[in-house]
């Protein structure tokens, strides 16, 4: 059997797995990546990235429609294809994943094609169509990633039952659906189908859409989603889904304990994601698994000595740029340990500087301390909230709807988190995690100035809030 | 193109040098190696040759002046080509600073609080910003220090390029008592806890322990003593038979055995008051004659060194000064000893040899003078009366002296009698 040898294996290319390769050769280290399919993982491939195409298109189609009626346009959309604008997110991710091989290949990381098992704690046996080789490293990185997750009794199909997978690989669009979960994942499709004209209908086992994200911020989103014309219902428990004559139907039991029946021509189960870490061999190397979830500690280095485990497959959160960070911390550690290069600047990933995005309008992104949490722990903090609708620019675009809310220390300043939502959440956030990994404070915000007009303007007016100083409130 | 002729190291040692003289003029040529320009350091005189073929266009250094290593001292180039703009020119230090032009308001420093120039820089709103000696603080850390009433100057950054931030002021106030630590549990607090969690498998490749009080008072009077007094030492092999059976014959009839510092410590007392000019302080200005005979034993605790004294040892038996000894060193172990126990030795004793050190040098324990390390006692060959070679119990002593205070004859004829008091015990009491 063919054998080669390199310095650092990773398992995966995925946004953790890619990342982890070019930062290992960046450091002098000899790597290699094994991919059973494109390179650039889930995220790329079947994930953000032709997700974040649909959206985009979603929002201009009813933004622009919507635009074009009002100032008296007539418009006819009888020619509208979705599997033109699904092309549009198939050639997004294929562009990247085009790009990844590119870049794996300038930093001279080999790219192996083919499905890789650890077979001992220094090589992995990869078999790419029958033809196997077996590639040793003196360490090793799981990458493997996750799926969507399955529940018992809710049986993905992909025909008429989907997962994001299925949905996102689909041609064309159901005159309805029902989604089950309102995480990221599920009001992202919720808002795109929508927008493209599809009946929807959200269940959520939880009292909030967005779990995950601040209550206010989250109320703002599913009062957005309603005024569109969605259904959705929390502290609603799906019971059992079936299909019928072709359809879904869900049985759940809504809030008030009535029980409610909903069909629709698909049904969407995003209730999140399962770590795909079955046989690749961990059992035989002895690794601490906890259900399906790989233990990992300082930079990510498993129970096992020299092999580390990044991305969906741990603890931390599913999200593609944990993973990319965990990478880069898991290699700089093996290129200190094989070429003495300086140790990674964080041995973990603080939980509290990972940012959190939800990409449907408005748009959501957090990081830090929720209130709740905040409440939870006992901390002393206040909070400051600044209204999209005092931000110049977001009246102008048409986009007021929407709040930057700060947690901050009162004695100090310090700010201890944040959940903006709105028009560009998503990347107007990383001001205020900057300024919080950097240790800034409310002044040092609202002394910043800020251009005039943008989003970003809200940043600015929140610390002044709490400081008890806002202009435009 | 015209390039900047750097100050090169023409020594290992050079940091900076000043030209002494241009051997070149401005405007002529030079081949490689070619004398440029002699360099003065404060050690010596070096030749400057041309690292290569060129013309010298400028020079930015004249004769007389100064530049440090690594600093343009001219410019070189094609005959004819202008040399480069002022502006990308270093300064020239050899200059005095000259005054800014124009009175400015500072604006970089209230821009950029991470290095102040002023000694206390205008806070933004009341923000206090960091002195200019002090490393780069973030802002939160300068105000957690505010309010844990911590001098944010005397924290050790663990940031990069060792900038101080807000875990570093916390830690540095839970360790001090004088900071009160107010409790808030932050982001950043709760944070930290979660990684580094203990997992068996982490390579830490070096692990820091925060210096504790008593540590950094041992640091700073050991600097304090070897790099104020000039240290010398003298070296003396004592036969140790008669000590060694006077000991024994003495621990014969007791329960507790008398430790063999004690008789050092009466023996070297009454050496003392043989010799007074070894009982000193030195004061600065004056030397401070030691009327009674004060003598620390240095002593290793677990968590550091301790020198307990026994006061006026010249008026105490050995078996008073060993039964003093034993008590202070049980206090010393258990709620530690006061100031008046530890401070103030004229005279001090360490004993190394019941780790089997042969002999060694000690570090003088201030305010006194002089220190006598005492090794093991081993068996030596010795030269015998008849000039045979005889195996005979032996003792190294090393008196380390502080030449401010005891000239080399002083120490030496001091430790002369002491060895011969050690060698006939019975000489005390004469």
């Amino acid at each position: 059997m063919k054998e080669r040898f390199f310095d650092v294996v990773i398992l995966g290319a995925g946004p953790g797995g890619y990342v982890a390769g070019i930062r290992a050769a960046q450091l002098g280290l000899s790597a290699a990546v094994v991919e059973k399919d494109s390179p650039g993982g889930v995220c790329l491939n079947i994930g953000c990235i032709p997700s974040k195409s649909l959206i985009h298109q979603a929002s201009l189609f009813d933004e622009g429609k919507a635009m074009l009626e009002r100032i008296g346009a007539k418009i006819d959309v009888s020619g509208f294809e979705y599997s033109k604008v699904w092309r549009s997110s198939r050639l997004a991710a294929d562009r990247l994943s085009k790009g990844v091989q590119f870049l794996l290949k300038k930093n001279k990381v080999e790219l192996v094609k083919g499905f890789g098992v650890l077979s001992d704690s220094n090589s992995v046996t990869v078999d790419n169509g029958g033809e196997r080789e077996i590639l040793h490293g003196k360490a090793l990185i799981i990458a493997t990633g996750s799926r969507p997750r399955a529940l018992p009794g809710f049986q993905i199909d992909e025909k008429i039952v989907l997962s994001s997978t299925g949905l996102l690989m689909s041609e064309t669009l159901p005159a309805s659906i029902t989604i089950l979960g309102a995480g990221a994942i599920g009001m992202e499709f919720a808002y795109v189908l929508r927008a493209f004209g599809t009946e929807v209908t959200v269940i959520e086992l939880l009292d909030q859409v967005l779990p995950l994200e601040d209550a206010e911020s989250a109320k703002i989103v599913e009062k957005a989603f309603l005024s569109r014309g969605m259904r959705i219902h929390t502290s609603a428990k799906a019971e059992k889904l079936s299909t019928v004559g072709g359809k879904a139907e869900m049985s759940v039991m809504l809030k008030d304990g009535s029980a409610a029946v909903f069909s629709a021509e698909k049904a969407l189960v995003a209730v999140g994601r399962a770590p795909n870490t079955e046989n690749i061999g961990l059992e035989s190397l002895g690794l601490r698994v906890t259900r399906g979830y790989i233990e990992t500690g300082d930079f990510y280095e498993t129970s096992a000595a020299g092999i580390y485990a990044i991305g969906d497959i741990t603890t931390q959160p599913q999200l593609a740029h944990v993973a990319s960070k965990a990478g880069e911390i898991a290699a700089e550690h093996i290129a200190h340990l094989l070429k003495g290069s300086p140790e990674p600047r964080e041995r973990r990933i603080n939980p509290y500087t990972i940012p959190s995005a939800v990409y449907c309008e408005p748009e959501v992104a957090s990081f830090g301390l929720s209130e709740k949490k905040a409440k939870d722990l006992g901390a002393r903090f206040e909070i400051a909230r600044f209204p999209y609708k005092g931000i110049g620019k977001a009246v102008a675009t048409e986009v007021p709807e929407g709040q930057v809310k700060l947690l901050f220390a009162p004695d100090t300043g310090a700010i201890l988190g944040a959940s903006i939502v709105g028009a560009g959440a998503t990347d107007t956030i990383h001001e205020l995690l900057l300024a919080s990994s950097a240790e800034l404070t409310l002044e040092e915000v609202a002394e910043t100035i800020h251009a005039h007009p943008t989003l970003s303007e809200g940043i600015m007016e929140a610390a002044k809030v709490g400081l008890g100083r806002a202009i435009h409130i | 193109m015209a390039q900047k002729l750097m100050m090169t190291a023409l020594s290992p040692t050079m940091t900076e040098g000043t030209i002494a003289k241009w051997s070149k003029n401005e405007g002529e040529a030079f081949a490689a190696g070619d004398l440029l320009c002699e360099v003065e350091t404060d050690k010596a005189s070096m030749d400057y040759e041309a690292p290569a073929s060129a013309v010298l266009l400028k020079i930015l250094v004249p004769a007389g002046g100064k530049a440090s290593v690594g600093q343009a001292i001219a410019i070189i180039g094609k005959a004819g080509e202008a040399p480069m703009p002022p502006n990308e020119l270093a300064p020239q230090p050899s200059r005095e600073p000259e005054a800014p032009a124009t009175e400015s308001k500072s604006p970089i420093v209230a821009a950029s609080p991470e290095r102040v120039e002023s000694p206390i820089a205008t806070p933004l709103h009341g923000a206090p910003l960091a002195p200019a000696s002090a490393l780069p603080s973030s802002p939160l850390a300068r105000k957690t220090a505010r309010e844990l009433g911590v001098d944010i100057r005397m924290v050790r950054g663990s940031g990069p390029e060792g900038r101080v931030v807000e875990k570093d002021v916390k830690a540095f106030s839970e360790k001090s008592p004088a900071g009160v630590f107010s409790s808030a549990v932050t982001a950043r607090g709760e944070a930290s806890l979660s990684p580094g969690r203990g997992k068996g498998n982490a390579r830490p490749s070096s692990k820091e322990t925060p210096v504790s009080g008593k540590r950094a008072v041992i640091a700073k009077r050991l600097s304090d003593s070897f790099f104020s007094a000039p240290h010398y030492y003298l070296r003396k092999q004592i036969l140790a038979e008669n000590l060694a059976a006077a000991r024994a014959a003495v621990n014969a009839k007791r329960e507790a055995s008398i430790s063999i510092n004690s008789i050092v410590v009466k023996l070297a007392a009454a050496t003392l008051l043989r010799h007074p000019e070894m009982n000193v302080f030195w004061k600065g200005d004056r030397i401070e004659q030691r009327e009674v005979i004060d003598i620390g034993l240095a002593v290793a605790l677990p968590d550091g060194l301790i020198t307990p004294i026994v006061r006026d040892c010249a008026a105490k038996g050995i078996l008073q000064i060993d039964a003093e000894f034993s008590a202070l060193i049980e206090k010393a172990k258990g709620k530690g000893l006061s100031p008046d126990e530890y401070e103030g030795a004229g005279f001090t004793v360490t004993n190394l040899g019941s780790f089997g050190i042969d002999e060694f040098t000690a570090i003088i324990n201030p305010p006194g003078s002089a220190i006598l390390a005492v090794g093991a006692i081993i068996k030596r060959p010795v030269v015998g009366p008849d000039d045979a070679i005889m195996a005979a119990r032996t003792m190294a002593l090393t008196l380390g002296c502080d030449h401010r205070t005891i000239d080399g004859a002083v120490g030496a004829r001091f430790l002369a009698d002491l060895a011969s008091m050690l060698e006939d015990p019975f000489q005390a009491l004469l």
